[in-house]
């Protein structure tokens, strides 16, 4: 086997200086009648050229996102990645290494873990941020935890314009850890009242910006009334390339941000691995959940980086940690700090700007089919259109005509009773051929 | 590399001779880097993005009033900044990575190359599910291998890291008790050689946790779980094989206390490596375990994540798995996402946004496909017999607390071979640092005074293990003979010296920040 480099000979005087004549004498400690003595009822070791074949079979047999006329987004979102970051990402001494608990010989994931917390902090205008998440959803629900300890309150408020997913993952923790979510209804054209939701018992209020509508919220009105009544506002963005051209919601009075990294130097890849992005204000370092990187110097006097506050953590404080967490998101992580060094501030607010072009192209495109409304008053780089009849029926008529066009909402949240609303999402690499086969297509659909 | 002579540690005999003082503070092939910030400039971008053509934003109002101060880095600039933090780094394919606990073992390229596919990086997971049928059939396939291997009855692949699993696995016993109407049982027992990941998971869904303290012989005695088992308690959760590296021997009959006692048994799955096709975890009573798919099945640890941490579970949990799940229903395969749908009303929820790490997956039934049954059995056995190499090859020089049983995968040493030696078990890890190695995991488990977990994997050949089963002796030798230079002041050759932990968690610098234009210093 490829990947065993012991042969028979080796592990015969391996075993000779143990002392024992056969490898199962070092198992004698499971319980004889449960052992296995036949192999597992599973196919047996296969070479490269057979796996390549069997898993390329299966891989055909999807649609890839790049091979037709692309707008889905809801969540995560199909961004251009420069072939530097994924040759970056691959070098071994990234790839292979561990959690960076030897930091002598840990530099570089800590050097870039501190970039990285750095670039979050100055793109969200926080004062600090970890080292990542596991991703937006479950960063979601762990910033509704830290506002509990922060606030000693155990009630979330969460905008009806939430991601429905976000929402069920806080509501999922909340229910088992006994802490009360007050979900308001979806507002699809924005425009919620989220401020008369505040009073002095909730912990904190989320809300999500672009909202998971692609509506952009104000969020200084809602953070001055969450401050006086001793709540904290957390601000949510599942699409980071928004805070390229969108005020962020650090000046907005944000007390924590939770933002889903991947559209930033990651793949779609079915919905994970992808990176949180978690920052808040440094008086509620020591409540943050997550790993985090602080400078510091070595013996000789020189920067160096480690991880620290880890007394918040589980392998210190076991039952009294913030957080059970133990890994962060380290690859996924690099991948989004190696395509933001790429782009810097210039390419950044570009990147912004054409994505907005394109869904603004799009959406007026769009608009002037027969039968569809453009529901938003403003976004980013995805909107909700209303069509007529089922919005699912729709996406798959349109996948027919070979256009993926966004996501039904009512896949994402079946009880809310809007069965004809679409989120359709245009990113720069949508191109004018395409938003043009979309509203064709949409048109043929609908007619 | 030689940097002795610097700062007040004493030159180490047989070290190469101090060179020059270097003009960049390079050393050769040794390079420092600045941070981005440093090295980058605000009007330079590595990408060439064009203009958009004239339009109307749409922002209402909510621009953006001042660009994030991020420099940028041309491709080439970039290409040097991270080759270069690379070269900082420690990982598998450097050397022996024996990370007691965490399995380091060989990550495969092959399942890169297969996760990198366009039919499976390049989709998105709200595509039509028409359009993803064999992401789908992937996800069942997994499925199907980590039942099989585990002899359960569920899998849930949602979870996101082995704490994320964990955290499935309990919260789906608390939804099991709370359908039975046994809300009441609110304590955890959980041994004290778990992880802490283990009690921190308890107590996040609201669990008080009871510690079953460890026999002499570093198991878990059952007469010790049988007297803490109460009418409160919902679960035990315990580490087989166990964080000392040892097989619970009791392990059935724990299991069946606990079910006497009608509480649930959640294993960790983190030392899944050792029993891989040698025992299934469902054939001794477990009800949940997750499982470390960067552990077992080789995904990469890519420096702390991602993972990713399926959670297997028992016939009576299985009605309180989490959504989403691939189910087919007249040959098409789907994904059932809602929580009420198909008769899913006691599912726990949802876990997180999407269906999992599908990366991982695609990298993990690569591993499994390319080893096979046969494969994977022979993996586990050359890990077990690999740390029983170790641990017989050192007992004479190094201290093995619990020497009574075989190790499993991971040999257990303790620092009573250290005593009047006046260095201590970090010492010797900062030393293997100097040797080539990244260092073994100290002072875990908690139990173990000094401990000194060495998991090799089995991905080292003989000659290697022989290596460094010489260079551990040759350390030991040199403690007892009182050379305590290569020791106190380790690591020398590393790129960074000891670093000062109790600065950085003082006053914390957690950002990189700007420093003041000079004139306005000099005020």
């Amino acid at each position: 086997m490829r990947y065993l480099p012991l042969t028979p000979d080796d592990r015969a005087e391996m075993m000779a200086r143990i002392g024992i004549v056969d490898v199962d004498a070092l198992f004698v400690d499971i319980p004889k009648d449960k052992r296995e003595d036949e192999l597992p009822d599973l196919p047996l070791a296969k070479g490269e050229l057979e796996v390549e074949r069997q898993l390329a079979k299966l891989a055909a047999k999807n649609v890839p996102a790049g091979s037709v006329p692309f707008f889905v987004g809801a969540g995560a979102y199909r961004h251009h990645v420069p072939a530097s970051v994924d040759h970056l990402i691959q070098r071994s001494e990234f790839l292979t290494s561990y959690t960076p608990y030897q930091p002598e010989i840990a530099q570089g994931t800590l050097q870039y873990l501190f970039e990285f917390q750095t670039q979050v902090a100055e793109l969200t205008q926080m004062e600090v941020a970890n080292a990542s998440m596991y991703d937006g959803s479950t960063g979601t629900a762990e910033a509704v935890l830290m506002a509990h300890r922060v606030t000693r309150r155990r009630k979330a408020v969460l905008a009806g314009n939430l991601h429905p997913h976000y929402r069920a993952t806080v509501e999922t923790v909340s229910r088992y850890a006994n802490d009360a979510v007050v979900a308001l209804p979806p507002a699809p054209a924005g425009g919620e009242d989220l401020v008369a939701a505040i009073d002095d018992t909730v912990s904190c209020i989320v809300v999500q910006s672009p909202d998971v509508f692609g509506n952009l919220v104000d969020l200084k009105p809602i953070a001055a009334k969450a401050h006086e009544m001793g709540a904290l506002l957390i601000a949510v963005c599942t699409e980071a390339l928004a805070l390229g051209l969108v005020e962020p919601p650090g000046t907005q009075g944000a007390d924590i941000v939770v933002g889903e990294g991947q559209s930033i130097g990651n793949a779609l890849n079915f919905g994970g691995p992808y990176v949180g992005l978690f920052a808040t204000r440094t008086k509620f370092i020591r409540q943050m959940p997550g790993r985090l990187v602080g400078e510091t110097v070595d013996a000789e006097g020189r920067r160096g980086f480690v991880l620290t506050l880890s007394t918040r953590e589980q392998h210190i404080r076991r039952e009294k940690a913030t957080s059970n967490i133990c890994t962060n998101s380290g690859l996924c992580t690099l991948a989004f700090t190696i395509h933001l060094s790429l782009l810097g501030r210039e390419g950044l607010t570009r990147l912004a700007r054409l994505n907005h072009a394109a869904a603004c192209d799009l959406s007026d495109r769009l608009a002037a089919v027969p039968g569809v409304e453009v529901l938003n008053a403003s976004f980013f780089n995805e909107f909700t259109i209303r069509v007529p009849g089922d919005a699912a029926a729709v996406i798959e008529a349109l996948a027919a005509k070979g256009v993926l066009g966004g996501v039904s909402y009512a896949r994402l949240a079946p009880k809310a009773g809007l069965g004809d609303l679409i989120l359709v999402a245009a990113t720069e690499t949508t191109t004018e051929d395409d938003r043009a086969a979309y509203a064709a297509a949409l048109k043929e659909v609908l007619a | 590399m030689n940097r002795e002579g610097r700062g007040a540690t004493a030159l180490t005999a047989g070290s190469s001779a101090q060179g020059p003082k270097t003009f960049t503070g390079n050393r050769g092939l040794d390079l420092e880097e600045g941070l981005i910030f440093e090295v980058g400039r605000a009007e330079v971008s590595g990408v060439d993005i064009p203009e958009p053509a004239a339009f109307r934003p749409r922002l209402g109002g909510l621009e953006r009033q001042v660009a994030p101060d991020l420099p940028g880095l041309s491709e080439p600039e970039a290409m040097r900044h991270y080759v270069r933090l690379s070269r900082m780094n420690y990982g598998i394919d450097s050397g022996l990575f024996p990370l007691g606990s965490c399995t380091m073992k060989h990550n495969p390229r092959l399942n890169e190359k297969m996760a990198r596919l366009a039919g499976f990086a390049d989709l998105h997971p709200l595509q039509p599910v028409s359009t993803v049928q064999g992401a789908l059939a992937l996800m069942a396939e997994l499925s199907r291998y980590l039942l099989e291997l585990t002899g359960m009855s569920a899998v849930a692949l949602q979870p996101k890291a082995g704490a994320h699993g964990e955290l499935c696995g309990m919260m789906a016993i608390k939804a099991a008790h709370l359908a039975r109407g046994e809300g009441h049982r609110h304590v955890v027992l959980v041994p004290e050689s778990a992880h802490g990941t283990n009690p921190a998971t308890a107590a996040l869904i609201g669990y008080e946790v009871r510690a079953i303290p460890a026999r002499a012989d570093g198991t878990v005695d059952v007469a010790a779980v049988k007297a803490a088992l109460a009418p409160e308690v919902a679960a035990l959760m315990l580490t087989n094989p166990n964080t000392c590296g040892l097989f619970e021997p009791d392990v059935v009959k724990i299991a069946a206390a606990v079910h006497a006692a009608g509480a649930y048994f959640y294993a960790d799955g983190a030392n899944f490596n050792a029993i891989l096709g040698k025992v299934r975890i469902g054939d001794l009573g477990v009800d949940a375990m997750h499982i470390n798919l960067h552990k077992t099945f080789s995904t990469p640890h890519g420096g702390g994540g991602p993972g990713a941490g399926p959670v297997v579970l028992s016939g009576a949990l299985a009605p309180f798995a989490p959504v989403p799940c691939v189910v087919a229903r007249d040959g098409v395969l789907t994904l059932v996402e809602d929580e009420g749908a198909a008769g899913a009303e006691a599912a726990l929820g949802r876990m997180s946004a999407f269906h999992g790490q599908m990366g991982m997956f695609v990298r993990a039934l690569a591993w499994m496909l390319s080893h096979g049954a046969d494969g994977m059995r022979q993996a586990s056995e050359d890990a077990v017999l690999s740390a029983n190499y170790i641990r017989a090859s050192l007992k004479d020089v190094m201290s093995v607390p619990f020497p009574d049983r075989p190790a499993m995968h991971e040999a257990l040493f303790d620092d009573a071979w250290l005593a009047g030696t006046g260095i201590s078990t970090l010492d010797v890890a900062k030393a293997l640092i100097d040797e080539g190695y990244h260092p073994m995991t100290v002072y875990f488990p908690l139990v173990v005074h000094g401990a000194m977990l060495v998991e090799p994997t089995e991905s080292e050949s003989k000659a290697s293990l022989d290596l460094f089963i010489a260079t551990l002796r040759d350390l030991a030798l040199a403690a007892k003979a009182g050379d305590t230079d290569r020791f106190l002041g380790a690591p020398f050759y590393a790129p960074r010296r000891r670093l000062d932990e109790t600065r950085a968690a003082r006053a914390p610098v957690l950002r990189w920040v700007r420093p003041a234009p000079l004139d306005a210093a000099a005020e």
